[in-house]
């Protein structure tokens, strides 16, 4: 038994250590800049929703939420719908290249997002997309397209392959098998690749903040922004930086029961 | 898994290639088109072949940022890897504390990359952090990350820890929960210890996992870009200047578009090469795991 409770405190170390961080940005998103500024305290004296209330009213703040959200479900969307029928074609067909070509869609996961900033710039602009969310959302398949066939690809793979013979004897279409045996069957995968491509998406800067310039501008570029301009506002600062915790913890919370297995890209 | 013989399985990839195909070989078509040219201005060009990728090459700032990517990279993964482990064997193992142990683990990784930056720099600050005040006054050790490139370096390390540990975490605990408990029973009737019991069957069935989790944190600590940039921009000096942050100051800073290209292409490679191989183990230890 003794042995468990020392677990259980190593445990509670480390998750009291994740957590400080957090807490301190709490901390500071609920004081003024001056009382920043002037004394150090383990926590609010006197709390104020001061600079939640200005992100709320302020359009040039609060847009910035807006645009990350539209560009990310855009983005999602889109690397779920093309990447189901590949991965089922990797999880399921032997053809001529396939190999090679899971691994040129894999490498470009691992491609330095550094790399492609300039021509994406340029890809944008010459077709009249630059500061749209869709050129975020389609700047932003670079990455999540193969993570998403990776995973699904994953859970497939786990299904056993008699599940689709069967249901081509039984006279099922393979578009028609896909969507109301098949897919139904690998909810749990597909809520996971959702998850990921969200994730990955809306933690992204670089791209987004290279793509935009005022009519889609993320959240965490209009962040980078301030802190450049006015150079001090820790308040708001921490305040902004609280509240894009929010959707991600949201997300999480629904998909908890798969988020393990999800993280092993559906490969355990 | 027997696969069926079937080329018409193409069809069903064309929706990938074609999305992929253009947001990754137009552009890199782009970058290699700049990097046989000098660009003055629009319309300004001259051939040049390879003396980009020569001066690229000769370059000691490249190197030096190179090996300073290796060494972060290294350092970083092994505190990660262990680590995450550790925690993935002390995890709950049912009841709601599961659920609850696994949103907080979660919350680093859904945190926008440049939060994490702030996040760390309001944390930091010898005048306004916790971390920066309690270390400067309360044990009177100088630290500023904006002035010592070792506090920086440090700081930087305690971050992506901070950040991508429980990416580990969560992969190694998926791989736990994945064995079946009569492994555990066998090794209660042999009376194996708790090392024995972690090394022959946790560690080898966790192998798949853990090989997913060393590639997705190789490359990412590789990439690493948005956290350094906010927080040390680089500094002090060139200390924590990585390869994509050098990148980025060549190619939007001094505009110095062909060596930037070279350099993409050099730089796409070393990940392409390292890729390649973490993929070929990976792809070894799918055979081992399900023979």
């Amino acid at each position: 038994m003794k042995k468990g409770r020392k677990k259980l405190i190593g445990l509670a170390i480390y998750f009291f250590l994740l957590l400080l961080p957090i807490y301190w940005m709490l901390n500071m998103s609920l004081r003024t800049n001056a009382d920043i500024l002037s004394v150090l305290t383990l926590y609010p004296a006197n709390p104020t929703f001061e600079n939640y209330i200005k992100i709320f009213t302020d359009s040039s703040w609060y847009s910035g939420y807006i645009n990350s959200i539209i560009y990310v479900t855009i983005n999602t969307l889109i690397s779920l719908m093309v990447a189901l029928p590949a991965a089922y074609a990797f999880s399921r067909y032997h053809f001529v290249g396939d190999k090679q070509v899971f691994f040129w869609l894999l490498t470009n996961r691992m491609a330095p997002a550094a790399v492609f900033l300039l021509p994406f710039f340029q890809l944008y602009s010459t077709i009249g997309l630059l500061d749209t969310h869709i050129a975020v959302a389609l700047a932003h398949c670079l990455f999540n397209v193969p993570l998403a066939v990776w995973i699904l690809e994953g859970f497939m793979s786990g299904i056993p392959r008699e599940i689709d013979e069967t249901a081509f004897i039984d006279g099922y279409s393979l578009p028609r098998f896909f969507i109301t045996i098949f897919i139904p069957l690998i909810r749990a995968g597909v809520g996971v690749t959702a998850f990921f491509c969200f994730m990955f998406s809306w933690v992204e800067l670089l791209f987004a903040r290279t793509l935009t310039v005022t009519n889609a501008k993320p959240i965490a570029a209009v962040m980078t922004r301030t802190i450049s301009a006015t150079g001090l506002d820790w308040g708001l600062m921490a305040a902004a930086g609280m509240l894009t915790l929010v959707p991600g913890a949201l997300v999480i919370w629904f998909v908890r029961n798969h988020l393990a297995k999800g993280f092993a890209l559906g490969r355990v | 898994m027997n696969k069926w013989e079937n080329n018409r399985a193409w069809l069903l990839t064309i929706p990938v290639l074609i999305i992929v195909a253009f947001s990754a070989i137009i552009p890199l078509m782009t970058v290699v088109n700049y990097s046989v040219q000098d660009i003055f201005g629009p319309g300004q060009r001259i051939f040049v072949g390879t003396e980009m990728f020569r001066s690229v090459l000769h370059d000691y700032r490249l190197r030096d940022a190179l090996w300073r990517q290796f060494l972060f990279s290294g350092l970083v993964l092994l505190i990660e890897m262990p680590l995450g482990v550790l925690i993935a064997l002390a995890m709950p193992k049912k009841g709601w504390s599961v659920s609850l142990a696994l949103v907080v683990l979660a919350l680093p990784l859904l945190i926008p990359w440049n939060t994490i930056g702030t996040i760390w720099m309001i944390f930091t600050r010898p005048d306004i952090g916790l971390f920066g005040a309690t270390i400067n006054n309360v044990l009177g050790i100088p630290f500023d990350h904006t002035a010592s490139p070792i506090d920086a370096w440090i700081t930087l390390m305690l971050m992506e820890v901070w950040h991508w540990t429980p990416l580990v975490a969560l992969l190694a605990y998926a791989g736990l929960r994945a064995i079946p408990d009569v492994y555990y029973q066998a090794a209660k009737i042999d009376g194996a210890s708790p090392w024995a019991t972690f090394r022959y069957i946790q560690l080898p069935k966790m192998r798949g996992v853990l090989t997913i989790a060393l590639l997705l944190r190789f490359m990412d600590s590789f990439l690493i870009y948005a956290e350094p940039f906010v927080l040390t921009g680089g500094g002090p000096g060139n200390s924590t200047t990585f390869l994509s942050i050098y990148l980025v100051k060549l190619a939007v800073g001094q505009f110095d578009l062909g060596t930037a290209a070279a350099f993409s292409l050099i730089y796409f490679l070393i990940v392409e090469v390292l890729c390649f191989l973490f993929y070929q183990a990976l792809q070894n230890v799918g055979k081992g795991a399900n023979p």
